[in-house]
């Protein structure tokens, strides 16, 4: 954006615009403030116009080469000097190397009597003379409407404010006019009728008890510019405006995996955990592990040799320390050697744009890798959805463009379907993880699953999350035909069925068992008939051979008899008595 | 102003020290010291003493003495420190911004 300044020639020339060096302001108006003109800037009291005009003034003298005028109208230089002090502006040195100068203009109802003509000459001589003294470039007007209260004749001021602020336009100052608020107009005695350029609006505003300020780019002669309005704050580091990060979505995305620190988790999420650089939402209910599992996560880094942030809000980090080591996660160790910050706080006490902004500071402060937030939705509370969910865009945008992978938990209320309660950020999530307390047979059990995780193959399994001594562990829950089971129900099941089994491979064996002495039985009636067979056999053949014998017999008469009775042929053996 | 009457009582015992601001010899700068010029010796003659201050060549003054309209005229003495701004055309105001009794013509 600062590129439009040069104007290269074959570009179609755009307004040159002087930056405020002020994080998210010279994003909303296309690189900041008008280069030559005035700008009007109004808001009731306390809005911070006095620290943004020095903002804009000090940032120039410092960062862009550009010195310049402070003329104030309502608190005197030292106490100016005393009140930017603690936001690291050292306007005593600024003055010393004549990058700065400060002028007072104290103007005094009391001693100031009026009579026939005047103009404000002095006020331009005054002005002309520090301009000239360090060659200024920017010129902050805080609050010439001061002038109003100290000049009764109205209708000089007005003629000389016209012609101061064309002088101004003359001269080629880049100038930030301050104003009160008025009543029904922008500025109470009505500057934008002399300021038409640029009107910034601050505004501040009390909602559920927290304050927080706005700003709007009301009006940009000559350029466009963001119109919404803004949540800013004031710092430890001066003014921010959120946006603090660009609403482009144009962040890389890794395809390297990081482990979640839970071997099964990492299985149930494509076997390689979660993405590098995205954001992790688990939610469930009170008491359904959200914490533990941040907890892990983060120490899964430390032990990767990562550095790691979380930002709890609802247990000191002393309690963290003292519950996590319960479930065998020490992180105390993490935290000596510098690995891990942790950072509690109470996030309603000073609004989610404060918030955010210290968190963004702390992130840009320690760079780490990973990020718990526990939970987001204590960010959120009594919040309207619509406000905070562009805030935690920002965020998310900021934290994805680091390449910092974020884990955020969610309380989920009951009564409130848990897909729903998520604040509006739930779409904004890579990875959103649900866990959810089961309760059946008069126990309460933990169960999680991936809602969703973009970009990766998971698991549409329910997983049974169990807590012990040594940390994290997922089982498989009993998946029966009737209904999923859990807890002891789940061993109680998986004892019965064991029991059923046994009983079953007791049946099986004394069916063998049956089989193999009918089988025997069989074995003993064939041997029985086999030995009957061969008895009957044997007298078969014992009668063969009588016959055979009887036959033997018989031919052996008859032979006898035969050669008792004499050959016939031969006749060699007569029996004499036969004739 | 009902508080110092010496003034009034002794008006030669006071010496006015005045400064008028001005800027280049505009007509309204050098009507502001005509008419200085003529209310202070009907009124304070021998008694007050004027510098006339160019903040065109001398810019670096007009802080001092916090001076912003032009003309400006500041009663430094006596204190405490008086400012009048305009081109001192009505007589009457003068004397009350100065904190001077008329003298009765």
């Amino acid at each position: 954006m600062s590129k439009k300044n040069s104007q290269p020639p074959t570009m179609i020339p755009t307004l040159p615009k002087s930056p405020t060096g002020i994080q998210g302001l010279d994003e909303i108006t296309g690189g900041g403030l008008p280069t030559g003109r005035p700008t009007l800037v109004s808001g009731s009291a306390g809005c911070g116009k006095t620290m943004l005009a020095m903002e804009f003034l000090v940032h120039g003298a410092t960062q862009f080469d550009e010195p310049g005028v402070f003329m104030m109208f309502e608190e005197s230089a030292a106490d100016l000097t005393a009140n930017v002090r603690s936001l690291g502006f050292n306007l005593d040195r600024l003055v010393a190397e004549q990058k700065i100068v400060l002028d007072y203009v104290r103007i005094e109802r009391s001693e100031i009597e009026e009579t026939g003509e005047y103009d404000l000459e002095g006020l331009f001589i005054r002005l002309g003379y520090a301009i000239d003294m360090i060659g200024a470039k920017r010129v902050v007007l805080d609050t010439i409407e001061a002038l109003f209260a100290g000049l009764p004749n109205h209708a000089i001021l007005r003629a000389e404010l016209r012609r101061l602020f064309s002088w101004l336009k003359d001269r080629g100052m880049t100038a930030v006019i301050t104003g009160e608020k008025g009543e029904a107009s922008i500025t109470r005695y009505g500057l934008e009728e002399y300021v038409a350029d640029c009107v910034i609006v601050l505004d501040q505003r009390v909602t559920e008890q927290i304050s927080t300020r706005r700003l709007r780019v009301l009006k940009y002669r000559g350029s466009a510019h963001g119109t919404n309005e803004y949540p800013f704050l004031i710092g430890e580091h001066g003014l921010s405006v959120l946006p603090i990060t660009s609403l482009r979505l144009d962040h890389g995305a890794s395809p390297q995996r990081i482990s979640t620190g839970i071997a099964r988790l990492d299985d149930m999420l494509g076997g390689k955990g979660v993405f590098l650089g995205s954001s992790i939402l688990i939610s469930g209910s009170s008491g359904t592990g959200k914490s533990s599992i941040s907890a892990t996560f983060l120490n899964a880094a430390c032990q990767r040799g990562e550095r790691a942030l979380l930002f709890a809000y609802e247990e000191s980090s002393m309690q963290i320390l003292r519950n996590m080591r319960s479930i065998g996660i020490d992180l105390e160790p993490w935290v000596k050697k510098g690995l891990l910050q942790i950072h509690c706080s109470r996030p309603t006490l000073q609004g989610l744009e404060q918030h955010l902004v210290m968190m963004y500071d702390m992130v840009q402060a320690f760079r780490p890798t990973v990020i718990a937030v526990d939970p987001i939705s204590n960010l959120t509370l009594e919040r309207d959805e619509a406000e905070v969910k562009p805030t935690l865009m920002r965020l998310i945008d900021f934290l994805k463009q680091q390449q910092i992978t974020t884990l955020f938990t969610s309380l989920t209320t009951g009564g409130v379907a848990p897909e729903d309660s998520q604040a509006g950020v739930s779409s904004l999530m890579d990875t959103w993880l649900l866990l959810r307390n089961i309760e059946f047979n008069g126990e309460r059990n933990r169960t999680v699953y991936v809602l969703k995780s973009r970009g990766m193959a998971h698991s549409n399994q329910i997983r049974e999350f169990v807590l012990s001594d040594k940390g994290i562990d997922l089982v498989d829950v009993y998946l029966g035909p009737e209904r999923v089971l859990t807890g002891t129900a789940r061993l109680a099941q998986e004892a019965h069925e064991r029991a059923a089994a046994e009983l079953r491979r007791q049946d099986h064996e004394r069916k063998l068992h049956q089989l193999a002495s009918k089988q025997k039985a069989i074995e003993a009636q064939i041997a029985a008939l086999q030995a009957e067979a061969e008895s009957e056999e044997a007298e078969v053949n014992f009668v063969i051979a009588q016959q055979i014998l009887q036959e033997k017999t018989v031919q052996q008469n008859i032979k006898t008899m035969t050669h008792l009775r004499g050959d016939v042929k031969t006749g060699k053996r007569r029996t004499k008595g036969s004739q | 102003m009902n508080d110092t009457p010496s003034l009034t009582n002794h008006p030669e015992e006071q010496l006015y020290e005045l400064r008028l601001y001005v800027a280049g010899q505009t007509p309204k700068s050098l009507a502001a010291f005509a008419n200085l010029k003529r209310i202070c010796e009907t009124h304070l003659a021998g008694q007050y003493r004027i510098e006339v201050i160019d903040l065109l060549k001398t810019p670096q003054l007009a802080a001092g003495d916090q001076i912003f309209a032009i003309p400006t005229l500041v009663r430094r003495l006596p204190e405490p420190i008086k400012k009048i701004i305009g081109d001192l055309s009505n007589e009457e105001n003068v004397l009350v911004g100065l904190d001077v009794q008329p003298v009765e013509v």
